[in-house]
């Protein structure tokens, strides 16, 4: 044995290695493909070996020549077989060998399950870790099924090493296998709070990753990460949360206000710039989700832009480009503060990196105005000369035109100026963007009309000099420009100055090298330009120019019917026809112009681009129906499609080389204006259309001007290529400034007229501000007509959302998860299969068998472990069903409720001793609902609330970290559902509780029979008041009943109960709570509690007794102690304040002696006590107001000295009301009677006055209720 | 996330190729040539981020490279990521994870050890990056791991390795020809102001 392997490692010494490989490759320069061949051939004998160490070397080899892009996929079986050697070294490299090919259809992957578990519980960490690694490349859907529970319990391995590769990999177990999400998630959560910093950054990263794709699920984490965010000292993790708020801030801008603070702090205290960064670019984030630019902002914007200015101007380019990249952010919702900084930016433009220049180019977009737009495509000019390499120039290209063209041209003053612009862009060489300047071109010259004669004029020249644009044609796009000189020369023909030399241009044989399409766009035009010259010379008397034109299209246009592209050749052969038809009219001496011209007649305007789409299908109007019977026979064909044509699409039915006698020519066109006229879709084209320009959205913005044109509109005797001085787009610039100096002049001279005529009340016409830059007119009557789309087209941008993103699966509604079972439990088929095989079928009857087959040491332990969890389960269910079944005896309608509260949050938050145990579950729900919300809200809540809040916010702390076996699916119901109880029970804990301190806070010796050991309880505490800004005095419900030697009753009737279903009549209840204390030394027992019932209110007695007698009070009071009790009255209306008369009767034991004694008290039932503490959003009550059911009432309340939200709290406390919303000083309250009367609130302040208007559809007791608050406040 | 990690020398030979999402072994070559193509025209001055190629990724990815000496290390990330904290990964962050940890497991990093020790770099990479996203940005940490995974190594070979490792002490001696000097410089010249967390 030995001797075996002292051999084989013998042997091993000749093989190579990888080593020798590199070095052979190195050696072979020459032939190297042929070198590792022959090595490729060695790996496979090799493989063929039994002794590992010979395959893993093989497989290493292999490894190494995957990265030279040989395709090792043949050996991926081998592979597979390194990875299964025990041996650390041998499984590192199969794993590695596995991560670099092997991909989701490898087909041995399905043969690594096994494997893979096992290696997964090796008791080797570095095994484990090895796999983990593996596995996060090559995870498919099924190993991702298969195994996600192993790396789940994987994530609470002791060793951190473990742990935070699970955790990490458990992201692409989600990619691969989204219904692991929701049970994985409360564990992944508990793992943001992991002691080890590096599996707390693990989980991080994931949700990071998760929150990024589908935000809106992770809202909730959102305090959990502020708390990371602020304690949290790893740069990485802080970074990744940052970035995180960063996508959460647009759903929620209540966030975005909340973490301006602490990352302002962030941006001024951090030294690492990549914290800065990320900092400034949340707070950028922020300030855009907050779109509503409120005013204490502005010093935010200003500290980003002064940190990014820093960082522009900082010498390292890495900080200078991504300065610039956060700058462009800033740019789309706060220009201004931007646009100081144009000379910085501009400055980054003639920086020698390409990215930064193109970054600054971004923000030039931003950056533009009226004023200073000619001056910065100036410079962009120059750089478009200066630029090496097309791609930066392709892209100055775009840019100049992009920000020219933005917002429908809304910063050009002068069109001339642009077009000759666009006329010198053609110059560039090797431009791929030729159909760019073609398309604004052609844009322009149809939109602006009073451009049009220049635009023609600057076009006949670049068809004259056509030449100089089709160098070389095929590659570059410039002469693309061509097809709009030549349709813009054709259309707008009548501008043209010398049309028979443009004529001639474009029937000059060179264009008949030109691309097809625009060939047939020349051939098309010239016969536009034919008619136009036709009517020129028609009414010369001298007929032969006329013939001397048709000469020349008849001797030209036969290049064209020979073209080897069917559209030129259609179009020329027609219009040969036409012209030769005419020539023999002309040789008539028929006038033929008028007819010509009508061919072309009506004007084209430009069509937004989803307009075809918005047409609305028309009532009644099925577009798969047949509009004719089908035909059945072949000859109707024919016609058909020319009925559909005419009727169906009128704007095609432009004549084009039809020849038609001229009555049937005006009959069709009568026929086709009449079917416009009263085709509602049609999208009117004729040129009377003004009015519909006019009323065409975007065109109001766009001053329309009549001013005296100062730039000359002849055409500048340069051609493009030969420019004389300076280029010609530059003689605008200074045309321009010329113009508006002058016009700032005229503007003064109109100005003092004005004054002198002492304001005559002539509204200023055009200037629409005081800004210098509204004043800069347009040179010309510029009417921009802007694209045409249906009437009942509703604009729309319906992005869909790739159908094929992975991340898609992901988006799964984690907040129930977290909150509550109850609304949407973990149903069977969601849980983790626990231990499948591949080829089972269902994921759940596969644990079973795969159970029976691997028989690994851990197997009994887990079984064993899960039929506990199963039996659990049971018990749990089993004693779920007997409790609902108690309570569904005791109150029927009180179940209702629980279903009423479990589906809307908004509901009521009820409670009384009776319906502790139902309530405790829709309680906590509510109460984690409001959760975020209260985290977010700065203003004072209700302080029931609050405490809810507080609780909630404690509950899943207490998520104790079991056990790996024991917990390997903590999402089971039963779990959670205790975690609930829990945190119910908790909270009564708590109320009891603050009960305690607030009693103590009163200097009273109190012994509360509660005694909860409950530290966590007033940790919660500190956490939730954290946010408030000065902590609320304390507060109390409870006052002073009756007093004597003996005892001391205190009351508070905080606490109602009315049934929501019930009758109104005498269903109303409301349970008074008193705190009896033994102020004695003596024992008191036989507590009798009575009070004199009235028509009103009576005290509910128990069954079977009479009307008049008291009720025992449940417990006797040793020397010191207090106690409390409940009773419940029963009321009948609830708009008076009510006053009951009691006595208390219990006897008094010493030692010795035991007296009867008496005690005498009032219960005063206010009319707040009939009021709930019900929760109101905004827009419910907004709704409510506007209702108009509600009668108004006011009152004031002077001298009132204490901030308003405390102010506010107490409203809150004392009288039941929840905050609605809160601005500044003035806030809207929002209460419910027991009998379902709304009480509305708004409560405004001034200094020590406060002003409460109120509603309520009682008016009685909203007096009474005003009364009350007034009180209050006048007590203190 | 990171889409891929790719080092190659001055000439686009690949030296270590780490992709993140399954490409074929063409594809991938076809992206290494891409990138090295759109890498290697840019001037050391100029700043270390690229709008992603073509053929990964798209608009939402960027490459992030630094050049060292001989060799390029590429990173192509999404927007999760932050430029600067990968720049950082790449050399100073989180104490000198990558280039550093090379630095120090080598003790002296060279392209040749990279180029003969092609395996121990994915080793040393697995535990910076995993699946796409960032493991562990503590240097102690990740030498720490790396370290306990090569003794584990050595001793599992024991005494059967020994021979191996004797014959190729033998090759490497018989071969007086590999420059030893390539180092890469003092790395810290170029990052200014970028203070280590």
């Amino acid at each position: 044995m030995a001797l075996k392997i002292v051999k084989g490692s013998i042997d091993r010494m000749f093989d190579k290695n990888l080593q020798d490989l590199v070095r052979g490759i190195r050696n072979h320069k020459e032939d190297e493909a042929k070198y590792i061949s022959t090595c490729i051939d060695e790996i496979k004998q090799e493989l063929k070996q039994d002794n590992i160490a010979v395959k893993a070397n093989a497989v290493c080899k292999l490894t190494y020549l995957q990265m030279l892009g040989y395709d090792v996929s043949w050996a991926a079986f081998n592979i597979v077989e390194v990875m299964s050697s025990s041996k650390f070294t041998y499984k590192r490299i199969g794993y590695l060998a596995a991560s670099q090919c092997f991909h989701e259809n490898t087909d041995v992957i399905m043969l690594t399950t096994n494997q893979i578990r096992k290696d997964l519980s090796s008791p080797n960490q570095y095994d484990t870790g090895v796999a983990l690694t593996g596995l996060s490349c090559f995870v498919t859907p099924d190993l991702a099924r298969d195994l996600a529970n192993d790396i789940m319990t994987l994530m609470s391995h002791t060793k951190p090493y473990i742990r935070k590769k699970a955790v990490l990999i458990m992201y692409k177990v989600f990619l691969k296998y989204p219904e692991s999400l929701r049970p994985a998630f409360p564990r992944l959560k508990e793992k943001l709070e992991d002691p080890d910093p590096g599996v707390q950054s693990a989980a991080v990263n994931v949700i990071c990753e998760l929150a990024r794709r589908n935000p809106k699920n992770y809202l909730s984490l959102a305090p959990l990460f502020f708390k990371l965010m602020t304690s949290s000292t790893n740069n990485w993790v802080l970074i990744k949360i940052i970035k995180l708020f960063g996508a959460l801030t647009p759903l929620e801008p209540r966030l975005g206000k909340k973490l301006i603070e602490p990352l302002t702090n962030l941006i001024h205290s951090t030294s690492a710039m990549s914290l800065l960064y990320e900092c400034v670019n949340t707070v950028i984030a922020v300030l855009i989700s907050l779109s509503s630019g409120m005013p204490n902002h502005s010093a935010s914007i200003q500290l980003c832009v002064q940190k990014l200015r820093i960082l522009i101007e900082d010498s390292d380019q890495n900080l200078k480009y991504l300065g610039l990249l956060a700058m462009s952010k800033i740019l789309k919702t706060h220009p201004k503060s931007v646009q100081s900084h144009k000379d910085l930016i501009l400055q980054c433009l003639d920086d020698k990196d390409e990215s930064i220049r193109l970054r600054a180019l971004d923000l030039l977009y931003g950056m533009v105005s009226k004023k200073n737009l000619m001056e910065i495509v100036k410079k962009l000019m120059i750089h478009v000369d200066k630029a090496e390499g097309t791609t930066y120039r392709d892209e100055l290209l775009t840019k100049i035109i992009d920000i020219c063209s933005q917002s429908n041209y809304q910063y050009i003053t002068n069109f001339e100026w642009y077009i000759s612009i666009l006329v010198e862009l053609t110059r560039l060489e090797g431009t791929r963007h030729g159909h760019l300047i073609a398309s604004q071109m052609l844009d322009v010259a149809i939109r602006v009309k009073a451009i049009r004669v220049f635009a023609v004029a600057q076009m006949a020249t670049l068809l004259d000099n056509a030449h100089l644009l089709t160098g070389n044609m095929q590659r570059n796009g410039i002469c693309e420009v061509l097809y709009a000189a030549a349709w813009i020369c054709g259309e707008f023909s009548e501008h043209l100055e010398n049309p028979v030399q443009t004529l001639e241009a474009m029937l000059r044989p060179k264009v008949a090298t030109l691309p097809g399409h625009i060939q047939a766009v020349y051939v098309q035009n010239a016969a536009k330009l034919f008619a136009t010259i036709l009517k020129n010379q028609e009414g010369n008397t001298d007929s032969t120019a006329a013939q001397e034109t048709s000469q020349m299209m008849i001797d030209r246009l036969p290049l064209f019917v020979q073209s080897a592209n069917l559209e030129v050749q259609e179009r020329a052969s027609c219009i040969l026809q036409l012209v030769k038809y005419i020539q023999k009219l002309q040789q008539k001496d028929v006038e033929v112009a008028e007819e010509v011209s009508a061919l072309f007649a009506g004007e084209l305007n430009p069509v937004a681009p989803k307009a075809q789409k918005k047409v609305p299908v028309p009532e009644g109007l099925d577009l798969d129906a047949w509009i004719n019977e089908p035909p059945s026979e072949s000859e109707s064909e024919d016609e058909q499609p020319k009925a559909i044509f005419t009727k169906e699409e009128p704007k095609h039915s432009r004549p084009r080389h039809t020849e038609v006698d001229e009555k049937e020519l005006a009959r069709r066109r009568e026929a086709r204006k009449q079917e416009q006229a009263n085709n509602p879709f049609y999208i009117k084209a004729s040129p009377s259309s003004q009015k519909v320009y006019q009323e065409a959205p975007g065109v109001e913005h766009i001053p329309v001007v009549q001013i005296d044109l100062s730039v000359p509109l002849k055409v500048p005797a340069t051609t493009p290529s030969h420019p004389t001085g300076l280029p010609m787009s530059d003689q605008y610039v200074k045309l321009e400034e010329e113009r508006r100096q002058k016009e700032r002049a005229e503007k003064k001279k109109k100005e003092k007229k004005k004054r002198k005529e002492k304001r005559s009340g002539r509204g200023k016409k055009h200037d629409s501000g005081p800004e210098s830059e509204e004043d800069i007119t347009p040179a010309h009557v510029v009417d921009i007509v802007t694209e045409e789309m249906p009437e009942n087209a509703l604009p729309s941008d319906d992005d869909d959302k790739d159908p094929n993103d992975p991340h898609k699966a992901l988006d799964i509604d984690l907040d129930n998860l977290l909150e509550t079972t109850a609304r949407r439990p973990l149903a069977d088929s969601e849980k983790l299969p626990v231990r499948s095989h591949r080829a089972a079928g269902a994921p759940k009857s596969s644990a079973e068998d795969g159970e029976a087959e691997n028989a690994t040491p851990q197997e009994p332990k887990k079984k064993s472990s899960k039929e506990k969890r199963d039996k659990k389960k049971d018990k749990e269910r089993d004693r779920k069903r007997s409790k609902e079944e108690k309570k569904k005896k005791k109150h029927k309608h009180e179940e209702k409720e629980e279903d009423l509260l479990g589906g809307q949050a908004e509901e009521p938050v009820v409670q009384s001793e009776e319906t502790k145990e139902v309530e405790a579950q829709p309680t906590s729900t509510s109460a984690e609902v409001s959760d975020l919300d209260f985290w977010l809200s700065n203003a004072p809540v209700p302080s029931n609330t609050q405490e809810a809040a507080t609780v909630a916010e404690a509950a899943p702390a207490p998520e104790a970290p079991a056990g790996t076996a024991a917990d390997s699916e903590p999402e089971e119901p039963k779990d959670t559902e205790t975690e609930e109880s829990k945190s119910s029970k908790h909270k009564k804990k708590k109320q009891k509780k603050e009960k305690e301190e607030k009693e103590k806070k009163k200097k009273k010796k109190h012994h509360h029979h509660h005694h909860h050991s409950d530290g966590g309880g007033e940790e919660s505490v500190q956490n939730g008041t954290v946010e408030e800004e000065e902590p609320l005095p304390p507060m109390s419900n409870y006052c002073l009943l009756a007093e004597n030697s003996y005892i001391k009753m205190m009351m508070e009737d905080a606490d109602q109960v009315c049934d929501i279903q019930g009758n109104l009549q005498d269903g109303s209840q409301v349970v008074v709570s008193v705190i009896f204390e033994n102020k004695s030394d003596s024992f008191l027992k036989s507590m009798e509690f009575n009070v004199l019932d009235s028509l009103n209110s009576k005290l509910q007695r128990p069954e079977g007794s009479g009307p008049h007698d008291g009720l025992t009070v449940p417990f006797q009071l040793p020397p010191g102690v207090s106690n409390e009790a409940r009773f419940v009255f029963t009321v009948q209306s609830i708009v008076m304040p009510q006053k009951l008369k009691g006595t208390l009767t219990f006897i008094v034991k010493n030692e010795d002696s035991s007296t009867h004694e008496k005690l005498d008290f009032k219960l005063h039932f206010t009319c707040t006590s009939y009021l709930i503490t019900t929760p109101c959003y905004s827009d419910a009550f907004a709704k409510l107001l506007e209702s108009g059911d509600l009668k108004s009432s006011s009152v004031r309340l002077e001298g009132v000295n204490m901030p308003f939200h405390h102010l506010l709290a107490r409203i809150c406390f004392h009288h039941h009301f929840s905050v609605v919303e809160r601005i500044d000083s003035c806030a809207s309250m929002y209460s419910r009677s027991i009998q379902g009367h709304h009480v509305c609130l708004l409560v405004k302040t001034s200094g020590q006055t406060v002003s409460i208007d109120a509603k309520c559809d009682e008016p009685t007791l909203l007096g009474n209720v005003l009364d009350e608050i007034k009180q209050t406040f006048s007590q203190c | 996330m990171i889409k891929a990690i790719l080092i190659f020398n001055n000439h686009g030979k690949p030296r270590l190729i780490r992709f993140y999402q399954y490409f074929a072994e063409d594809m991938q070559q076809q992206i290494i040539r891409e990138t090295f193509h759109l890498v290697s025209k840019r001037d050391d001055n100029v700043c270390n981020f690229l709008e992603g190629g073509s053929l990964i990724g798209g608009s939402d990815y960027k490459l992030i490279y630094r050049h060292y000496a001989t060799l390029y290390f590429v990173f192509c990330v999404d927007s999760s990521e932050s430029e600067l904290g990968i720049l950082d990964l790449i050399q100073v962050s989180c104490s000198f994870v990558f280039v550093e940890t090379l630095d120090k497991c080598f003790e002296n990093v060279c392209e040749l050890d990279l180029i003969f020790h092609m395996d121990k770099v994915h080793y040393i990479l697995q535990e910076v990056v995993m699946g796409g996203m960032v493991l562990e940005t503590n240097m102690n940490e990740i030498v720490a791991q790396v370290e306990v995974q090569n003794r584990m190594e050595k001793s599992e070979g024991g005494l059967s390795a020994a021979p191996a490792r004797a014959v190729s002490a033998v090759k490497n001696m018989n071969l007086p020809e590999i420059p030893r000097n390539i180092n890469i410089g003092d790395i810290n010249i170029k990052v200014p102001s970028l203070s280590p967390f």
